[in-house]
């Protein structure tokens, strides 16, 4: 057996109030662990402004400034100036934030923190869905899925449109270093981080964060899950350094229908529908690939 | 140091004295050389602070209140749509108690569009928790501006102050405006050090959830907040005075005010106007009087209270309208007047919205139908002022 990699120490504790199983949890774990104690975070509406604990309890180890959902991005920029007037240097500032408060209500934030080139970075946990209001569809809800606002039923039934490729948004801004990380592969996790850690400017991790209430399943999946994303390529890890990409788990390409199986949220699919979400993802990792090996 | 200067430059120079670390900001007019010259400053390190040009004005609030909490004294100017745009932050800096300061150049709400002075954008934001200051002049601007830190960043008081000016009258207008020494202004006010801040090494949350057996507590200390900035603002003006040898009228500036019958209530630019219209009435026999809402948050209770147990008619002339109600200042004045034991007759004068011009004609017409209300009763409670189609001439 090798040498551990993953640092030991916790700079998360008992006391979330996370779902059993929460993926967010082990997100915020393993960010922590790459980053260290010397990190500043910012957390908007999302999951993670409850999970702390209430007041005046945390169960993080670093100090949290929680702000308004649309505002992650202005917080950042608020945190670092204020750092950098009073010449505080080695402090790692951090927007956390889900996908609805990344994807839509705090896009222009974000992209104002990135075109500003605000020394930070900023973490998306993607749930798929505004899931601490109980699962209503976000512009990140893959096609094909179920969620309270794209109910199941004769005439509509599940969400008709696609995610938004915020990876793409965010190579479209010109920034140092983008990455993906998936919590079944904490190794990648924390090299990534550790990686965005030493990088100037502004930073972006996208996190998938699967949800056992949201997505329908069953909480001792999450990590299977996560990593069925990865090997279908249905959540592929990357990352963008100085603008190029480059893959850094080819995965096996399984069939999506693998991952698609253990979530409730997908279980109206048919086979025809199965095969379109198959197409897709095709077509995107073909895409990747070809960003990988054009250098863009 | 004595200069010729808009109220958006004044403006710029109260923020500088005051030595603001960081100013997060997003163009508006007629706002935006405030922050021009805000940013000329830190281009030329006359002013070694942080700016930070977001793209929004929710994002300026947010930024100002992020480097507030990392203990950075921070300044902002905004005008109408973008004050609007800010009101979800607004009640997040009072609720934090992050005493901010910020200037409103006050200016009306579309549609239709208008980028003209009227007091909309500042009064639908009078129960974020913020104390909101009216000014007169350009130096008022600049000495409301230093003021307005000391108040605010007195560990009672901890809460966000809105410094307000007409948009164009005061804003693009230029007077004769003194820059008080930087020595001076540093003994007047400290450095910002707050009891509490975000910093590493310290694992706490700002803002956390809490549950509705402690969510009161949290309000009833923001009210104490604002209820000891009325004394501290009264307190730091007479400091000020003693220092810089002005002042500017506490919190409801009286003109005139001891011997008269009627007396008119206003806020804003309008009040150097009244004052010249109490002259030249007075010169003729009239006795009448101005009551300048300096502050309206805190709103001067006792002193209009006083005034109203005085005088047998109160004018007050709203730059703004409550639908549903009247002008607020109107309504505020009235609840503080309803305690004395005779009470004068009041009427709300609705004028100026949208920048129309308020005349020494229409104010001298204003002060002459109060006289005679005072007398028999108003028929009507609120009259809109010079409007087309109404029965009444002002001009």
């Amino acid at each position: 057996m090798g040498k551990p990699t993953i640092p030991e120490t916790e700079f998360t504790f008992p006391g979330s109030t996370g779902c059993p199983g929460c993926g967010a949890n082990l997100v915020m774990r393993y960010l922590l662990k790459g980053l260290g104690e010397r990190t500043i975070l910012s957390i908007p509406a999302c999951c993670w402004a409850v999970m702390p604990g209430y007041w005046p309890s945390t169960c993080l180890k670093v100090p949290l400034l929680y702000t308004a959902f649309e505002a992650t991005g202005a917080a950042m920029s608020g945190l670092r100036a204020a750092l950098d007037v009073k010449g505080i240097k080695d402090v790692t500032v951090v927007g956390f934030a889900g996908d609805g408060g990344t994807v839509d209500i705090g896009l222009q934030a974000m992209s104002g923190a990135a075109e500003r080139r605000t020394d930070g970075i900023y973490v998306m946990y993607d749930n798929e869905a505004y899931m601490n209001t109980g699962i209503q569809r976000s512009g990140s809800t893959p096609w094909g899925a179920w969620t309270t606002t794209t109910p199941v039923g004769s005439t509509h039934g599940f969400k008709h449109e696609a995610k938004k490729d915020i990876m793409a948004i965010m190579q479209a801004h010109r920034i140092p270093y983008a990455a993906t990380v998936s919590v079944a592969h904490p190794e990648d996790f924390i090299k990534k981080v550790a990686k965005a850690k030493e990088v100037k400017g502004f930073r972006f991790i996208h996190a998938m964060s699967p949800c056992p209430p949201g997505w329908r399943m069953n909480p001792m999946h999450v990590v299977e899950v996560a990593r069925l994303a990865v090997d279908t390529h249905a959540f592929p890890l990357y990352e963008i350094e100085s603008g190029k990409v480059r893959i850094t788990r080819k995965g096996k390409g399984a069939p999506v229908s693998e991952y698609l199986r253990f979530q409730g949220r997908f279980s109206h699919l048919t086979d025809v529908e199965i095969a379109a979400i198959q197409k897709a993802i095709d077509e995107n990792w073909q895409m990747l690939l070809a960003k990988e090996a054009s250098g863009t | 140091m004595r200069e010729v200067m808009t109220g958006n430059y004044a403006s710029a120079y109260g923020a500088k004295l005051a030595r603001a670390e960081v100013i997060a900001a997003y163009p508006i007019t007629p706002q935006t050389s405030i922050v021009e010259k805000l940013a000329d400053f830190v281009a030329t390190g006359e002013l070694k602070a942080q700016f930070i040009p977001v793209e929004s004005e929710h994002s300026a609030m947010a930024a100002c209140i992020a480097a507030q909490t990392a203990g950075a004294r921070t300044y902002t100017a905004t005008s109408s749509h973008g004050l609007a745009l800010m009101h979800e932050v607004l009640t997040w800096a009072s609720g934090a108690r992050l005493p901010i300061v910020m200037t409103n150049v006050s200016r009306a709400m579309a549609p239709p569009w208008s980028v003209w002075v009227d007091h909309m954008d500042s009064i639908a934001q009078r129960d974020t928790g913020w104390l909101q200051f009216y000014c007169q002049s350009n130096q008022e601007v600049l000495d409301t501006i230093i003021m307005a830190y000391k108040v605010c960043e007195s560990s009672g008081v901890m809460l966000p102050a809105m410094v307000v000016m007409d948009a164009f009258i005061l804003s693009h207008t230029s007077e004769p405006v003194d820059i008080p020494d930087q020595a001076l202004v540093d003994s007047f006010l400290p450095p910002y050090s707050p009891d509490l801040k975000i910093e590493v090494g310290k694992p706490m949350g700002f803002g956390s959830l809490v549950k509705p057996d402690q969510y009161m507590e949290f309000r009833y200390k923001a009210m104490l907040g604002m209820k000891a900035s009325r004394d501290r603002f009264l307190r730091v003006e007479q400091e000020f005075k003693n220092i810089f040898g002005r002042e500017h009228g506490g919190l409801l500036e009286r003109y005139q005010c001891d011997d008269a019958d009627v007396v008119l209530v206003a806020a804003g630019s309008v009040a150097a106007t009244a004052k010249d219209v109490v002259d030249s009435m007075r010169a003729k026999g009239h006795r009448v009087g101005l009551a300048r809402i300096r502050s309206f948050r805190p709103f001067p209770h006792d002193e209009v209270r006083a005034l109203a147990g005085k005088v047998e008619g109160i004018a007050v002339l709203d730059r703004s309208y409550t639908f549903g109600a009247a002008g607020a200042m109107f309504t505020e004045t009235k609840a503080s007047a309803y305690s004395v034991q005779k009470r004068p007759v009041m009427k709300n004068y609705i004028a100026g919205l949208g920048g129309r011009d308020i005349t020494p004609r229409i104010l001298e017409k204003i002060f002459e139908d109060i006289q005679v209300v005072s007398k028999r009763g108003a028929e009507d409670e609120v009259e809109w002022v010079d409007v087309a189609g109404l029965p009444r001439r002002w001009r």
